[in-house]
């Protein structure tokens, strides 16, 4: 679809006062979803005394700095970020292998039971994470695996429904005809997702990796369950481990959960555009 | 003999292709389930084996008040949050659909709050909603209003929940940000020439070509509403007096502070039959009120 011919339509523009409305009600709406954000900068930077101080202090002077560094010490926060930084890759990696595989193989190859497999991929989906928890901690932990990063970053290597839908849908997207010229030429299957697929669907894979990225770094209750020392901690453990600790510093905890929370938007920002393009591409019939 | 030869590279091919899948369906997914739906019928405390207790741990659940309620507060949830969400993801998606210069910032600050993980989001509201200090009751006392406990407050804490979930329509806000844009123009400029205004081309032409995102929105949002934890986990820990128990923290409690593994599998199984329902039923309805452009109805 080409999207510059579509904005050329009446209903993508605002003219005259209908125009200044909208965006005074973006600026409301905005100061309303940043408001949260404001606060907790404000409150990150403020002394303990002032967080609670009436009248309320908006934002305070001077800003204390140290509660960043005072924070992000009390608990091995870089062990944390290390800790979810390999877990993340590792399933960014996992996820872009195996879901473009077996992708490919529902997108464009035919064979026996494809329809079946298929409706049984689908139905994944709806299993609630619960059902399979506890089997899952009695496998991993016979294993060994319990408080290693394995539970985290194996089953990444082996797909994932909802990515592996996304990807399906891209590839689907991409005109036959490119492909047969490939086979006519001796290529195989293999090679094909590699050299025609893959390097035509970049947008699709951007997606599926900031997902998975975002999925990973700010996943809970799996960590919770398999990671138990404290030196495996995940981030998300351990800005939960300080909230449930006796005194609740909220200053503390708001420059906690933002340097957490900075590097996904880094990520967003970086890829924002290949993200909103891709989901374009991959659309979102079911 | 060429072409069947083809052939049977492709169904190989195929299979090759879908194992990793195939391998941790059958290892990861399936056998697990059969696993806990055995575990299901028993009684298990993880360190001497299994009791069989035939259906013992479906009846105890029809007589749990904690059960109960926990259903109560994951369906309340459940049919606040989902049409909260539809409605206002695609309300955010409308207004910055506009060709209009800065509209890539309203685009980001609407998304932004999405990227904060579920900790930090939800510590980030018990701050905004504490009673003391918290900007919510800070601004209600610039107004005079004394400011309600929030989450402290049994009346309250679910409703807390579903209302700070606002900050995070920019996830359905960008799914149906692409959903609008592969609406074909010509179809709004047909309309304005047919005189339609504004209004009628929301409800005759954006609505029935959105029918498939709406649906594709609507069947995720059910499915992961119905498995809400880290909120309550963090926020209120499914107090106070059990106003914020969802099924899955339920479960949870069940399996890794009780270690009562059977119970906690059998209603595992039991919210799976309920998602299953939910999505079973949708898709019946979805011939009725889903288009697909360029698809002959049958």
């Amino acid at each position: 679809m080409n999207q510059s011919a579509i904005y050329e339509t009446s209903i993508y523009r605002l003219k005259g006062w209908r125009k200044w409305l909208r965006y005074i009600l973006l600026i409301i709406v905005s100061i309303i979803f940043l408001a949260p954000v404001f606060w907790m900068l404000s409150s990150s930077l403020k002394p303990e005394y002032q967080i609670f101080a009436t009248p309320p202090i908006w934002w305070p002077n001077p800003p204390r700095w140290e509660n960043f560094t005072e924070a992000l010490t009390t608990l091995p926060f870089g062990r944390f970020a290390i800790n979810t930084l390999i877990i993340a890759i590792g399933s960014v990696i996992g996820h872009l292998i195996s879901c473009s595989l077996v992708a490919y193989g529902f997108a464009r190859l035919e064979a026996p039971g494809k329809g079946f497999l298929f409706i049984l991929l689908l139905s994944t989906l709806m299993l609630p994470y619960p059902v399979t928890m506890v089997p899952l901690y009695i496998i991993f932990s016979r294993l060994g695996w319990v408080n290693t990063f394995l539970p985290l970053i194996v089953p990444t290597f082996l797909g994932n429904a909802f990515y592996i839908f996304l990807l399906r849908q891209a590839f689907k997207q991409i005109p036959p005809e490119l492909e047969d010229a490939a086979l006519i030429d001796g290529a195989n299957f293999f090679q094909i997702l590699r050299y025609v697929v893959i390097p035509i669907s970049a947008p699709a894979l951007a997606t599926v990796a900031i997902f998975s990225f975002q999925a990973a770094w700010n996943d809970f209750l799996a960590p919770l369950i398999f990671l138990h020392d404290q030196s495996k901690y995940t981030l998300q453990l351990g800005l939960s481990f300080f909230r449930g600790s006796y005194t609740i510093n909220w200053a503390y905890i708001m420059a906690t959960s933002l340097v957490v929370t900075i590097p996904v938007v880094i990520i967003y920002f970086v890829f924002q555009k290949s993200f909103i393009e891709g989901i374009g591409y991959t659309g979102t019939k079911l | 003999m060429q072409h069947s030869n083809i052939k049977r590279r492709e169904i190989l091919a195929f299979y090759i292709s879908i194992s990793p899948w195939l391998i941790g369906f059958i290892f990861l997914t399936l056998g697990p389930m059969l696993v806990s739906l055995f575990v299901s019928f028993t009684e298990w405390d993880l360190l001497s084996a299994p009791i069989w207790t035939g259906l013992e741990n479906y009846r105890n659940m029809l007589e749990d008040a904690r059960f109960h309620q926990a259903l109560k507060v994951t369906f309340l949830y459940t049919f606040a949050y989902v049409p909260m969400d539809i409605i206002g993801g695609l309300w955010l998606a409308m207004l910055v659909r506009t060709r209009m210069r800065g509209v890539g910032i309203f685009r980001t600050v609407f998304y932004l709050p999405t990227v904060f993980s579920g900790v930090a989001f939800v510590v980030v509201w018990m701050w905004m909603l504490n009673p003391r200090g918290g900007l919510i009751n800070l601004i209600l006392a610039e107004f005079g209003i004394a400011g309600p406990r929030w989450l402290l407050d049994p009346q309250l804490a679910l409703i807390s929940l579903v209302l700070m979930s606002f900050w995070g329509w920019g996830r359905s806000m960008v799914i149906f940000l692409a959903g609008l844009m592969s609406i074909p123009g010509e179809l709004y400029e047909a309309a304005s020439i047919d005189g339609a205004n504004a209004w009628n081309q929301f409800w005759h032409v954006t609505i029935p070509l959105l029918t498939p995102t709406l649906f594709f929105v609507l069947i995720l949002s059910i499915i992961m509403t119905l498995q809400t934890f880290t909120s309550a986990f963090i926020a209120t820990d499914g107090g106070p007096l059990d106003a914020t128990l969802f099924l899955v923290l339920y479960i949870y409690k069940q399996a890794f502070q009780f270690f009562n593994m059977g119970y906690a599998a059998a209603i595992a199984w039991v919210l799976f039959i309920i998602t299953l329902l939910f999505t079973f039923l949708l898709f019946r309805t979805q011939r009725f009120w889903v288009f697909y452009l360029g698809e002959k109805r049958e």
